[in-house]
Formats: C-alpha cells, sequence, structure tokens
C-alpha cells in the first residue's frame, strides 16, 4: 500500500485546550479510512490540518509528500475536500456551480457524470438555500470529486441522505478508492465505517486510540462495542 | 495525476462566476442600478438641493456615479463576502485550485465587470438627460473611480472579515445611506458648516468630490484622491491584519 496520507505526532494547541495531543496514523491509496470518535476527539483539527486549513503547532500531516500549509494550486488540485457545512454559495444552482467548479481543473471528471450519478438532476433548478441537507450534501460530494482528486477528505458524507441515496453515495465512494485515490471519511456512522471502510482511526481527546485495518481494530466484536469500550469514559 | 487549470483561466472563470452571481441577485440590482437611477433623475427634476451654479444634471451625474462604486465595492462586497465567510465558502474555494489570492483576484475583476455596466447604464440615463461631462476630465474621472473602488473594496473586506454577517448585512446599508448625504451625493461645499470637514475626509466626500471636480471642470483633483489613497491605505491594512477566513 502506498502511503499518501501521513499524521506524525500531530499537536495543535488553542490557548489552554489541547485538541490534537500526538496523534499518529497514515492512509493509502486505494483503501477508504473513517476516522471516527466522539465531539471534541480532534478529529476535524487533525482533518483541517491535511487540508492545510490549520497549523500544525508540533509534528507534522503531510499529504502525497507535501506539507498542505500554504501548499500550490498544484497540490491543492489533487486533493478534494467534502465540508460538513457545505461551503458552497448558498445563491448559486447545483450545475452552473459545479461547471464553475469544474473549470478551475485541467481535466475534471464530467459533470453530468456526477450530476446523474448523485441524482442531483432532481433539484437541478433549486438554488443551494433552499436544499435539504440531504441534497447538499450530495453537491458538496460532487464538489469534492468535481476534480479526479487522488486524495479526498470527506466529513460525514452520508448524513441526512434517505438509504437509497446513502447506497448509492457509499458506491460511488468505493468506485473512487478502487480507481487508486485515497479517501478519509470522517463520520459518526458505525453503520457507514462498517459498510464503506477498509481502514479505520479511532480518536479521542486528541490522541488516536486505536488504527488499523477495519478487522483488526473491531477484533472479534462489532465496531459499536469496540468503539465504546475504547472511548467509554469520554462522554 | 489531477492538475489545475492555467492561473488566468481559474480566476477569470471565478470573475465571470461572481459577477452573473453579482448581477443575478435582486436585492444587489436594487442598490447597484435602481435607487443609483432614481437618485440621478430625481436630484436633476427637483429644484431642491440647491447645488450651486451649474446645470444640476452636471453636479448630480458624477455623484451617482461615486454611488454605483459605494454600492458595488463597498455594500454588495461587505455583504456578499461575510455571507462567503459565514458559509464556509471562502473556505472551500482557499483548499481549491483557485486559492484565497485568485478567489480575491477574481472579485476585484468582478467589481470593475458590474460597475462597468453600472456607469454604462447609468452615464446612458444621465446623457439622456442632458449632461455634458468635461471630456478632458474622463481620465481623471476614471482616475478617481479606481481609487473609490480600491477605498471601498478595503473598508469592504474590513466589515466581511471581522464581524459577523447579519452584523454586516445591516452596518453596511446603513453606512451607505449615511455616506449619501456626507459627500456621495450632494457636493461638500453645500453641506451644512458642521459636517463639511468630516465628509471632506471620508472616503464618500473624497469620491464625490474627485469625480465632481474631474468631470465638471476637467480638474486632477490630488486632494480627494490622497484622501481615498489614506483610506484604502488603512483599510487594506488593516484587513489583510484582521481578515478571518474561516466562519
Amino acid at each position: 500500500m502506498r502511503t499518501t496520507v501521513e499524521v506524525q505526532d500531530l499537536r495543535r494547541v488553542f490557548g489552554p485546550t489541547v485538541a490534537v495531543d500526538g496523534a499518529t496514523w497514515h492512509a493509502g491509496a486505494g483503501r477508504i479510512t473513517a476516522v471516527l470518535g466522539p465531539n471534541g476527539a480532534g478529529k476535524s483539527t487533525t482533518i483541517e490540518c491535511l487540508e492545510g486549513l490549520q497549523r500544525p503547532d508540533g509534528g507534522s500531516a503531510r499529504v502525497l509528500g507535501v506539507d498542505p500549509w500554504g501548499a500550490s494550486a498544484e497540490h491543492r488540485a489533487r486533493v478534494g475536500v467534502m465540508f460538513q457545512d457545505g461551503g458552497l454559495p448558498n445563491t448559486a444552482r447545483p450545475v452552473p456551480l459545479l461547471h464553475h467548479l469544474a473549470s478551475l481543473y485541467a481535466a475534471p471528471r464530467p459533470v453530468d457524470e456526477l450530476v446523474s450519478r448523485l441524482g442531483i438532476g432532481d433539484f437541478a433548478r433549486t438554488p443551494l438555500r433552499r436544499m435539504s441537507g440531504g441534497q447538499k450534501q450530495r453537491v458538496g460530494l460532487a464538489a469534492a470529486l468535481v476534480g479526479n482528486p487522488e486524495v479526498v477528505f470527506l466529513d460525514e458524507p452520508t448524513a441526512g441522505l434517505d438509504p437509497h441515496a446513502r447506497l448509492d453515495v457509499w458506491a460511488l465512494i468505493r468506485e473512487v478508492a478502487d480507481a487508486g485515490a485515497t479517501v478519509v471519511v470522517t463520520t459518526h456512522s458505525f453503520d457507514e465505517a462498517d459498510r464503506l471502510a477498509d481502514d479505520v482511526v479511532v480518536m479521542g481527546r486528541g490522541r488516536v486510540l486505536a488504527s488499523g485495518a477495519l478487522a483488526e481494530v473491531r477484533g472479534a466484536r462489532t465496531l459499536e462495542d469496540r468503539y465504546f469500550a475504547l472511548t467509554g469514559d469520554q462522554r | 495525476m489531477s492538475a489545475p487549470a492555467p492561473a488566468p483561466t481559474r480566476i477569470l472563470a471565478q470573475a465571470r462566476f461572481e459577477t452573473l452571481t453579482l448581477l443575478r441577485n435582486g436585492e444587489q440590482l436594487l442598490v447597484s442600478i435602481i435607487l443609483p437611477a432614481m437618485a440621478l433623475v430625481g436630484l436633476t427634476l427637483s429644484p431642491y438641493p440647491a447645488l450651486g451654479s451649474h446645470p444640476r444634471i452636471d453636479v448630480v451625474a458624477p455623484g451617482v456615479l461615486a454611488l454605483a462604486v459605494a454600492s458595488t465595492a463597498f455594500t454588495g462586497q461587505a455583504i456578499s463576502t461575510a455571507f462567503d465567510r459565514r458559509y464556509g465558502v471562502l473556505r472551500m474555494y482557499g483548499v481549491s485550485p483557485l486559492g484565497r489570492g485568485g478567489l480575491l483576484l477574481g472579485k476585484a475583476i468582478a467589481v470593475l465587470c458590474v460597475l462597468l455596466v453600472q456607469v454604462l447604464v447609468l452615464s446612458a440615463i444621465a446623457l439622456a438627460l442632458g449632461w455634458r461631462p468635461a471630456l478632458t476630465g474622463l481620465a481623471p474621472g476614471l482616475v478617481g473611480l479606481l481609487l473609490g473602488v480600491l477605498a471601498f473594496v478595503g473598508l469592504a473586506l474590513l466589515l466581511a472579515g471581522t464581524l459577523r454577517a447579519e452584523a454586516v448585512l445591516a452596518l453596511a446599508n446603513l453606512i451607505w445611506v449615511v455616506l449619501l448625504g456626507l459627500g456621495l451625493l450632494i457636493p461638500v461645499p453645500v453641506l451644512p458648516a458642521a459636517v463639511r470637514g468630516l465628509a471632506g475626509a471620508l472616503p464618500s466626500g473624497a469620491l464625490g468630490e474627485a469625480m465632481r471636480s474631474a468631470l465638471l471642470d476637467g480638474a486632477w483633483p490630488w486632494t480627494a484622491w490622497l484622501v481615498l489613497l489614506a483610506w484604502a491605505a488603512l483599510t487594506w491594512g488593516l484587513a489583510l491584519r484582521l481578515f478571518r477566513w474561516a466562519p
């Protein structure tokens, strides 16, 4: 497995709060890595360091061998990001927005294919501000994938989706990984991690409590049981 | 390997997207075209307030162009950037191949494109109402317009990058209304004596006087330009230090 995402002794501090406290884990090409943990576990801060949105106070975060903080447009074109809160212009309609985002890349994925795969055509004329949470999620996922990225960070990609749409999204994410991309999914859903992930990272209080292949981390128990055993005192 | 489009392509694509977004926004059109056009017609046809010895349209038209700058470069940009920040759009473009620099350049070009549409529409109405600008004033008028854009965009970014979106919405509209009466539309020399000094030192008075001096008399209003440059330096300096990209 070619390692493409490396978090090494990562530390990030906000005033008196230590958000990430020496976390170490990695993710590889062609695999889906689910990052789990209670609220405040340091998942989002770690991912934001990998996206280049935050600068580590110690240790390192590297993506495709590059420090993402202040990285070039060439590097950013290789990385797709889906934010949980959308991060998309509220007045825009999805198809023109996706065509616009595609125009920022030299060889984007065909927008029409993404629109069809994610069922965006059903609400193509609705501005983002009038969409449901699930509809916004689908546009956000399309925006993350439109540049044909080699590494994708997805924050809660199926939150708010109905069961059928969830299966469609999981199938698309698996296809992206099978084509060789590294997919890192932050999720609170054990079902999603269990059915989608090859590897799992469990974080708590800024530290990595367990990481590795799903079967190894889970052991003989369910992922949910293992998670509560690891994070039980962190409510 | 995934690669970005060339930088000029990315920036022009963003400029096009932002321009169309601004021109399709009904509230923005109201502030950038309809209200200035109403001010142009209303102030020209009404005998009040007294505007000095020149034909009224020759005094009103440069002021309305100054108002157009404030509408698009300040009110429009402050509100749209504040809501882009609130909804995480600035963050999304920051991690895309466009980047923060490309986003700012795209927005700047979009402001100039919308301003061009405003100048064409409002000048056409003014010419139909009998406006006869000093042709020697077109070059200094353009300088004033661009310095006004620089100062007002700086002020817009300062508000949008430091305050909550709802506060920016309220404040940007309020400031626009206040600046209307402090030298944008009404010449500083005909304002009450108590506010003349203040209006002349504000970007509104400086831009209004810069446009009127240029287009009425063909003058090169260095003092007003210096005031605009000082406001640009102050607001851009503060915006660069204080602007927060995160929601």
